[in-house]
């Protein structure tokens, strides 16, 4: 039986977006698009969600947060980059400050393209996430829970 | 014919098994008349027990490891007073059996070192300081109509408590706002506001752990409605419209009033059980051979 794709939380961090990303993320959540009809809440905080959305590329400032947050989402947990500079740092890619996309800091599952991204395609990208988290829990549940119960052992 | 005790202890079976069912879907219709209200579509009426049932299968990432003994306080005492209670056992026992699971979900999140957690725990504690007084008065109200803090003497006596007890119903009412984390009072840890302080006392627990405080307030939930039944407890139908009332009257509330400070929270509580509450049991104890059945 599996819960979690009925009941994907995620998490929402701005990189170095333009907010353009941003504010698209927020429209899914508005009454016109309404994510929580498929379960989907915007927490605030790490430990208890299953997706991170990403917008903006990664700069110098920013990696050890970028990481940190990834760090504290507990597992099967998916990364979903969205806009084109998630994916390849966009026109900021050749900044001083400017690492790239987001995978050059922690491992990405879904990049959702577009300048600013469409809240349809954010949508879909988190639908295509659902599928991956689900692949991650299986191959979770068959590595076995020895990783899991120890209290202590995931901090 | 069942013997007494023999009942009591089916009741309390009953609501261990039944309660998280009954609390669950409460908290789902609770989700969906609130999106309506907001225009929008809203989660299936099951979306608390996929996102309970999602929160077991996740990995439980624990900050400390007394938090384990802390939450799974907080979930037995939950229950222990909603058995009591249904078992038609002693209003004060279960009063004090209640408090007592809130206290450990605040020593939980004290135990972590999150500041936010920190924050929530501070919060939930005034919370507690807020809405103790006028549950005390409820079952102390009680025990004057019917001279008996026996949740089965009360329920039985036939008395129709709501019209000696205005007042301690209003401010039972407002008490039920507090604990059932509706706005304007949801400061520890809120329904909504997911991405702000207010998720406070709930910070520092994922996982297992959350499902867990999350199976506790369903408990909290059917035991806080099961109080309101006992004002109407002369007639069943009544009750149970007066338990729907006061429910859509909270998240109508929930929904049209914006959170208020922990200052306004403590005075307001503390002015509503000091004025209806006192009065009230102020004017039972004078007119007693008067108005008193």
């Amino acid at each position: 039986m599996t819960y979690l794709k009925k009941s994907p939380w995620v998490i929402h961090y701005d990189a170095s977006s333009c907010n353009g990303c941003d504010i698209e993320v927020l429209a899914a959540l508005t009454p016109v698009y309404d994510v929580e009809r498929f379960g989907i809440i915007n927490t605030g905080n790490p430990k208890h969600a299953d997706i991170f959305l990403v917008t903006g590329s990664v700069n110098e400032q920013n990696r050890e947060v970028v990481k940190n947050i990834y760090e504290q989402i507990p597992e099967p947990k998916v990364v979903v980059a969205i806009g084109i500079c998630a994916a390849s740092g966009g026109i900021f890619r050749e900044c001083y400050n400017v690492l790239g996309g987001i995978d050059k800091v922690i491992p990405v599952d879904v990049f959702v393209p577009g300048c600013a991204a469409r809240p349809e395609s954010i949508i879909d990208g988190v639908v295509t996430a659902l599928g991956i988290l689900e692949t991650k829990r299986l191959a979770m549940k068959e590595k076995g829970n020895e990783t899991m119960e120890k209290p202590g052992s995931a901090v | 014919m069942i013997s007494e005790p023999v009942l009591s202890l089916v009741n309390a079976i009953l609501f261990v098994l039944l309660a998280p069912l009954a609390g669950g879907l409460i908290a789902g219709i609770d989700r969906k008349v609130t999106a309506r209200m907001q225009g929008r579509v809203g989660p299936p009426i099951l979306q608390p027990f996929y996102d309970v049932g999602k929160l077991f299968e996740k990995e439980n990432m624990v900050v400390t490891v007394t938090q384990h003994f802390y939450v799974l306080s907080y979930l037995v005492f939950m229950v222990v007073a909603g058995a009591l209670f249904f078992s038609g056992g002693d209003m004060l026992l279960v009063i004090f059996a209640f408090t007592l699971s809130h206290i450990f979900l605040v020593l939980g999140a004290y135990s972590s070192y999150s500041p936010y957690s920190h924050i929530g725990a501070e919060r939930e504690l005034i919370q507690i300081i807020a809405y103790e007084p006028m549950i005390i008065f409820t079952a102390v109200g009680m025990y004057m109509v019917t001279q008996s803090f026996n949740v089965s003497a009360i329920v039985n006596s036939g008395i129709p408590i709501i019209l000696y007890l205005p007042g301690v119903f209003i401010g039972y009412l407002m008490v039920l706002t507090i604990k059932l984390r509706k706005s304007p009072f949801d400061l520890s840890t809120s329904h909504h506001a997911h991405q702000e302080i207010v998720k406070g006392v709930t910070t520092d627990f994922s996982g297992s752990n959350l499902g867990k405080i999350e199976i506790a307030h369903w408990y909290e939930y059917v035991f806080l409605l099961g109080v309101v039944y006992l004002f109407f407890g002369f007639n069943p139908v009544i009750a149970v419209a007066a338990i729907i009332v006061a429910y859509f009257l909270e998240i109508l509330i929930d929904n049209t009033i914006s959170r208020v400070k922990w200052q306004l929270t403590l005075r307001s509580a503390w002015l509503i059980a000091g004025t209806l509450g006192i009065v009230n049991l102020g004017v039972l104890y004078y007119l007693k051979g008067v108005i008193m059945p």
